[in-house]
């Protein structure tokens, strides 16, 4: 598991007779790449429609072969969609986001940590409950959550949204964690133990470094999810200045509807910056997303 | 091993020592579950026993809560639409599941090889599951408006059907849409898992002549088994909640056409403001969930998440 981790997805050392069997099966692997091209089609398709429209006035796009590359790129629908405060929008997806992952990575690996290092009635029940979390469709929950929101008097408040997405992503995180943190020789904690060090120092000084690639595919996979959220940020906020990215995509497109452009200049400028980081930080989102799922 | 020989005078014989040590380090990392296990327990917890407790009531969302007996549960049961809504939930969960699992295993099993278009391949292949839901349902209710989208741009009359405004197609939309947003993700997971299936599996077998369609079939498939059931639980428990893609592309319509358990229990709440029968919907949402994961997990063989899920 741990090798899975930290070798980048492209460069596994047995290229060699891979390459050999393929050779030997030249005829195979025609049909397997032309349908590998095929879904790069079906993938790429609307991506790069949404980009091209999004440069066109919503004149030159009726004119024009909706695939044609625009005659006068234009940059006029980034313009509104940036001017109906799409910059607000993000900052309040990026504090969701991150006021989410932080909490949830600190509370889960304390769980997790806890669940392997002891083994009492508590930590065994905390345990199941947490598998047991796993099987039910948390979202289905959402009108009590609604409920205690509002006699929180959270409703309509950034907050709203943190707290239930950190609750949502405790299961998972916490299985993640706890398989990875089982994996940590035993020896090794036996040693700080005789060591004199306390169990806090101990997760942080051993466990947490040992077992920093489950943090990342905790962090990316809960992470996203927050990210591109709609439920929960549709009914626990109700003011504009509460809106997070998805929704506010979600509103500008009632308000646009007509102007293909221009909502799809919105699509384009709410996915740049994760795309921006899939960019940079591929290898680790790739391997990070599946490490905690393939076996 | 020179530790525990130092360590093992100290608290007399090898199973003593053990029994100490855990009750030792169990009582002082205990509370460290305990923020865990608030906030999961306010937020997770209470709620799914509120759905139950808030089935028996009348509540329009702002006022004040009246218990009221089993009426919203007899409400929701003989309300004429709910076994449509059943089916649709079912239609659509059975039918993603369909559509990606082939696909998945077989973009998999074609991502695992070593070449470097594929890798190229890989990357593009991924973006999807980057974009949120709003985005995908509103690029392809753009996409495909009959009007205004590709098909009336390009004049082909095939793809300028109102995919949207009619019940058989609305249904195909969504399924296509979420096997376009979903398929790279399982995928994903199937490329990693024909990855650690050991080479001398296949070197032994291309011994006695065995050809790729004859490996993939008797090697790749079987060893995949416990992927397929970790990748199916997470394709089926998920499509119970495809709320934002459909809510966002059709609302449930052209008239409840696609109108899922999940969607309906946000209508019934949140528009009619009748939240004790969308409790009453939601506890069957929670049914449901739970049913088909222990279900699952049995035709796993038993544990196949935490087998899954466990490192090497």
């Amino acid at each position: 598991m741990a090798d899975t981790l930290t070798t980048p997805v492209e460069h596994r050392p047995e290229v060699r007779p891979k390459k050999r069997r393929n050779q030997r099966r030249h005829g195979r692997n025609w049909l397997a790449g032309f349908g590998g091209w095929i879904w790069l089609f079906i993938v790429v398709l609307p991506i790069y429609w949404i980009v091209v429209t999004s440069l066109k006035t919503q004149a030159n796009y009726y004119a024009t072969n909706p695939l044609a590359l625009p005659t006068s790129p234009t940059l006029s629908n980034y313009q509104l969609v940036i001017k109906s405060d799409f910059a607000g929008y993000f900052i309040n997806s990026v504090i969701v986001t991150v006021g989410t992952i932080v909490p949830t990575l600190l509370i889960s690996f304390m769980a997790a940590f806890a669940i392997v290092r002891g083994s009492s009635l508590f930590l065994r029940s905390v345990n199941w409950l947490f598998l047991m979390g796993l099987a039910i469709p948390l979202q289905a929950t959402i009108i009590p959550v609604y409920l205690i929101i509002i006699k929180l008097k959270l409703y309509d408040s950034l907050l709203a949204i943190i707290l239930p997405s950190i609750a949502f992503a405790i299961p998972l995180s916490v299985l993640v964690l706890s398989n990875f943190i089982r994996d940590v020789p035993k020896e090794l904690f036996e040693s700080m133990r005789v060591d004199g060090a306390s169990e806090w120092t101990t997760m942080i000084r051993l466990a947490l470094p040992l077992t920093r690639p489950a943090l990342v595919t905790v962090a990316v996979y809960n992470g996203l999810g927050v990210w591109n959220g709609f439920l929960l940020p549709l009914i626990l906020t109700q003011s504009p200045s509460k809106r997070t990215l998805p929704l506010a995509l979600w509103t500008f497109q009632g308000q646009y509807g007509v102007n293909v452009p221009a909502v799809l200049a919105s699509v384009v400028l709410t996915t740049l910056p994760i795309l921006v980081l899939y960019a940079i930080g591929r290898r680790q989102l790739l391997s990070g997303l599946t490490a905690g799922f393939s076996k | 091993m020179s530790t525990l020989a130092r360590s093992a005078p100290r608290a007399g014989t090898p199973e003593k020592r053990r029994g100490s040590r855990r009750t030792g380090s169990a009582g002082s990392v205990a509370w460290m579950a305990i923020p865990a296990l608030v906030v999961f327990t306010a937020f997770g917890l209470i709620p799914l026993f509120g759905v139950l407790g808030l089935s028996f009531t009348q509540w329009d969302g702002i006022g004040a809560i009246h218990p009221d007996g089993l009426n919203s549960w007899r409400a929701v049961l003989s309300d004429p639409g709910l076994p449509h809504t059943l089916f649709v939930t079912f239609l659509v969960m059975v039918l993603s599941w369909a559509v990606q699992t082939p696909a998945s295993i077989l973009i998999g099993v074609f991502l695992a090889g070593q070449e470097r278009y594929r890798a190229f391949l890989a990357i593009m292949f991924f973006i999807p599951v980057l974009l949120s839901s709003a985005a995908i349902a509103i690029t392809f209710k753009a996409l495909l408006d009959p009007n205004f989208g590709l098909g009336a741009g390009l004049h082909i009359d095939f793809l300028s059907q109102d995919w949207l405004g009619v019940d058989k197609l609305a249904l195909g939309v969504i399924i296509f849409v979420v096997s376009w947003q979903f398929i790279p993700f399982h995928s994903l997971i199937y490329q990693g898992a024909v990855r650690q299936i050991p080479k001398s599996m296949y070197e032994s077998s291309e011994i006695e002549g065995a050809g790729r369609i004859r490996q993939f079939w008797s090697i790749t498939l079987p060893q995949l088994k416990y992927t397929i059931v970790t990748s199916s639980t997470l394709m089926v428990v998920g499509s119970l909640t495809f709320f934002d893609l459909i809510f966002v592309m059709t609302a449930g319509g052209p008239g409840d056409a696609t109108r899922v358990l999940a969607l309906d229990m946000y209508s019934t709440g949140f528009q009619a403001n009748l939240m004790g029968p969308a409790s009453a919907i939601a506890m069957i949402l929670v049914l449901v969930g739970l049913a088909l994961a222990l279900l699952l997990r049995r035709v796993g063989g038993g544990g196949s998440t935490d087998s899954q899920l466990e490192g090497a």
